[in-house]
């Protein structure tokens, strides 16, 4: 059967005039050292954009008419000029969703939030227990992520999202969740976990397996109606109709990122120098690393399946997840390691490569010291099959030489 | 003002009404045509024409949305494609009907 | 097009869309999408 190309895509050839999402880090500074942060963070970077070339970013959103930018980090609001650049952007016609571990939600901040138009709050949460989460996220960040939930609902804050990475010990807990977003009167969302930044090093023993992700679909199509994903679940879409979406990775042709030092990366998931686009510092600023990147143009060209092109899924999943592929290795224009049918998960059993290290890191220094752990996913080049059909651990038959 | 969820049945759209865009949308042109974005629904829509842009742009200021189509150059033949994708609009409460006094 | 529906396009001012088969997939003029996030991590 031959895929048909998406309407929409046909539009991006020529690239958009603005992302449509478009991701800022503001910071590398973060109070946690999540085990899987996509991107390394913990200490702040010196070069570090100052207050006034973030205002002037803003000014260049408000001209290019982005709608609204996503602002996260590390943990933006260390920044002690993160509410003054949150009433900036607004005051330009930027509107804002910021992401936030929730450690300076206070009441206080939480009421001058609920009465601001164009502001989103979202608070990272994986897991519905504190057991669960704090394994991933540090000892005592289920409370704080709590804390911040009741300020938010108690200051009238309707509608505040509550974001999960799904990991192989929380896809179990989806009704939880859902009962927590429930109780504060927010919105779940549900996001995919790359082996992108930390993530990387833990992604093997983290992803969901196959039996689980199958169980995810199934639960979004039959009860995910009000749930957000960040549309990062498309790569299941194999299993079944479409999920609600773009359905096709935006690296680079809807959305892309700025990072704390302003550079310009192809997507949030994908912080290495094979997909930096350009810094904001650049003489055309953050617009002309949009509109006339040397990387962007190639991402906004026609894309060829490649291995997946005659794969009856590939209308719906395009091929997955681009950063995906990269950081475990994988050819970009091949299956995604997770892909339902399991092409993913043999091409990871014959890859020769190894993965490339995510760079650069910026994680804290003092316990737990990560670098050690930090090592490319192991990949071996292998003729045996897979243990099961179904085992989706790229180690699984994997013997030591 | 926001604009109510429309209660037209899907087939039929008043061209004849006056309309205008709901305040919590933003038009952004683009070299298709426009994006359009809610901030009340997160919705997102892609205008596949300039005329249609320049129609759902005049509304406000035009006494029909049929007039609107006319002024922006939309033949007769077409009126009926341009009247489909103005009841897509409404029915996501992009646009809806201006208050008559 | 001489189906039945063109003997109900009259001057009437409520104009009546045909249903949706009828209307070819490159005539339709808006696209909707529902976003969130667009893989974006937030």
């Amino acid at each position: 059967m031959t895929a048909e190309v998406p309407p929409l895509t046909e539009r991006f050839e020529h690239g958009l005039a603005a992302p449509i999402c478009l991701t800022w880090e503001l910071t590398y500074a973060c109070n946690l050292a999540c085990v899987h942060c996509l991107s390394s963070s913990g200490r702040r970077d010196p070069r570090e954009l100052t207050t006034a070339e973030c205002q002037a970013v803003i000014g260049e959103l408000q001209r290019m008419q982005v709608f609204y930018v996503n602002i996260g980090g590390g943990e933006p609001t260390v920044r002690p000029d993160f509410w003054a650049l949150v009433d900036y952007a607004t005051g330009h016609d930027v509107g804002v969703k910021f992401s936030t571990n929730g450690v300076r939600i206070t009441p206080a901040i939480a009421r001058e939030l609920a009465g601001r138009d164009y502001v989103d709050v979202q608070i990272s949460l994986d897991g519905a227990t504190p057991e669960v989460n704090d394994a991933v996220r540090g000892r005592g960040s289920y409370e704080v992520a709590l804390r911040a939930m009741r300020n938010l609902a108690d200051a009238g804050f309707a509608g505040f999202k509550i974001s999960v990475v799904m990991t192989r010990h929380n896809i179990g807990q989806l009704e939880q969740f859902k009962a927590i977003a429930d109780r504060f009167g927010a919105q779940l969302r549900i996001t995919r976990l790359r082996p992108a930044g930390r993530g990387a090093s833990v992604w093997g023993q983290l992803h969901p397996t196959a039996g689980q992700q199958r169980e995810l679909y199934d639960w979004l199509v039959a009860h995910g109606a009000d749930v957000l994903t960040g549309d990062s679940f498309f790569h299941l879409s194999g299993y079944g109709s479409a999920l609600p979406g773009l359905g096709m990775c935006g690296a680079g042709r809807v959305v892309c990122l700025i990072d704390p030092v302003g550079d310009v990366y192809a997507c949030p998931f994908a912080i290495h120098p094979s997909f930096l686009a350009g810094n904001v510092r650049d003489p055309g600023g953050f617009a002309g690393v949009w509109q006339h990147s040397e990387l962007f143009r190639g991402l906004r060209g026609p894309q060829a399946g490649g291995a997946c092109g005659s794969c009856s899924a590939f209308g719906t999943c395009r091929g997955g997840c681009m950063a995906a592929k990269f950081f475990t290795g994988l050819p970009l224009d091949g299956p995604d390691p997770e892909c339902v049918k399991g092409h993913g998960e043999r091409a990871l059993a014959s890859a020769a490569a190894a993965a490339p290290a995510p760079s650069p890191d910026h994680s804290h220094r003092t316990a737990p010291d990560r670098r050690e752990e930090r090592r490319p996913v192991p990949v071996t080049l292998s003729r045996r099959p897979p243990v099961t059909a179904c085992n989706a651990n790229p180690l699984a038959g994997f013997v030591p030489e | 003002m926001a604009c109510a969820a429309s209660t037209e049945p899907a087939e039929r759209f008043d061209l004849d009404a006056p309309w205008r865009l709901d305040a919590r949308v933003r038009v952004r042109p683009e070299a298709f045509g426009a994006l359009l974005y809610h901030f009340g629904t997160r919705q997102l829509s892609f205008l596949k024409s300039p005329a249609l842009l320049e129609v759902v742009r005049s509304l406000a200021a035009q006494p029909s949305a049929r007039a609107a189509c006319t002024a922006a150059g939309v033949q007769a033949g077409d009126l009926l494609k341009y009247a489909h994708a103005l009841q897509t609009l409404a029915a996501s409460q992009m646009i809806c009907k201006r208050e008559t006094a | 097009m001489a189906d039945n529906r063109t003997a109900e396009l009259t001057d009437e001012a409520v104009v009546t869309a045909p249903a949706d088969d009828d209307v070819l997939a490159d005539d339709v003029l808006v696209e909707e999408v529902s976003i969130d996030g667009m893989c974006g991590v937030y």
